[in-house]
């Protein structure tokens, strides 16, 4: 196979949003599919650290709805989310809400574009969007792949830097 | 025992050192005596250093030198790296459902 696709992460400091962005071999009819029907969804978009993922309710249409729980097999814990689409549009665009329900309060939703581009050679580049309602509820959600022990060390490692010139 | 640059900098001792020597390299002698403990203490923080490739040292002349490597500390300072293998990692497990939906185009097709 040819090498890999990179995954590139666009995180403005300071800023409410962030981008996700990818390439894929294959037409975008072929990778909207992957996006838009349950039995495919759940063989790839479970979270990190071994988890499964099931849905519980998926409407992937305007004004439908959805709910997901990620599961860890391990230790059975589960991580749910949930949204509502605001548009599921073949095999372009999908516009959809987000939000963990494991956060401390309810309210800081996302709102999520995944827009699918067609490159030459049957190729297709994928540009996620995420736009959070506050700078810290984007910074908390790109933190939360971390431990709490690892946040601490990035913050003295930040400290140490200002001291030391790259 | 295993050593990275987050355990090399979890001490205050060892990220003093740090801030001292990316001023100007030093000498072993010259490090120990900015410190207010003991001479083996600071060996021992500098050698967890070394080790983590956060340090080097450079012969001049009689003396050696430790100098600071900031590219070990900037490799890992970018806080995004978790999220963005989170991703990576997901997008993988899609290129190889959307290879199976590719062959099956195929067969449809024949």
């Amino acid at each position: 196979m040819a090498t890999k696709n990179e995954t590139k992460i666009i995180v403005e400091q300071g800023k409410q949003e962030l981008f996700i962005i990818r390439e894929f071999d294959a037409p975008r009819e072929i990778v909207f599919r992957a996006f838009s029907e349950e039995d495919l969804l759940v063989q790839w978009a479970a979270g990190p650290n071994e988890m499964t993922v099931h849905y519980e309710k998926f409407q992937p249409y305007a004004g439908g709805s959805y709910r997901f729980i990620n599961t860890i097999p391990a230790n059975g814990m589960e991580f749910a989310f949930h949204g509502v689409c605001h548009e599921h549009t073949a095999p372009e665009r999908i516009i959809q809400t987000f939000e963990f329900e494991g956060l401390p309060e309810k309210g800081h939703v996302i709102l999520e574009t995944s827009r699918f581009e067609e490159l030459p050679d049957g190729k297709t580049r994928l540009t996620v969007q995420s736009v959070f309602q506050s700078v810290a509820d984007r910074d908390g959600m790109v933190q939360s792949g971390m431990e709490r022990g690892v946040v601490d060390s990035y913050a003295r490692l930040d400290e140490l830097l200002e001291k030391v010139v790259v | 025992m295993r050593r990275d640059v987050f355990q090399a900098i979890a001490d205050p001792t060892r990220r003093d050192i740090i801030g001292l020597i990316a001023k100007s390299p030093m000498t072993p002698n010259a490090v120990a005596e900015s410190f207010d403990v003991s001479r083996q203490a600071i060996s021992k923080h500098i050698q967890i250093l070394l080790e983590c490739g956060l340090l080097t040292i450079n012969p001049q002349g009689r003396e050696r030198y430790y100098t600071v490597q900031p590219k070990k500390l900037a490799e890992v300072a970018d806080w995004i790296e978790p999220f963005r293998k989170m991703w990576e990692d997901r997008f993988d497990r899609l290129d190889n459902i959307i290879n199976i939906l590719k062959n099956e185009n195929h067969g449809n097709q024949k």
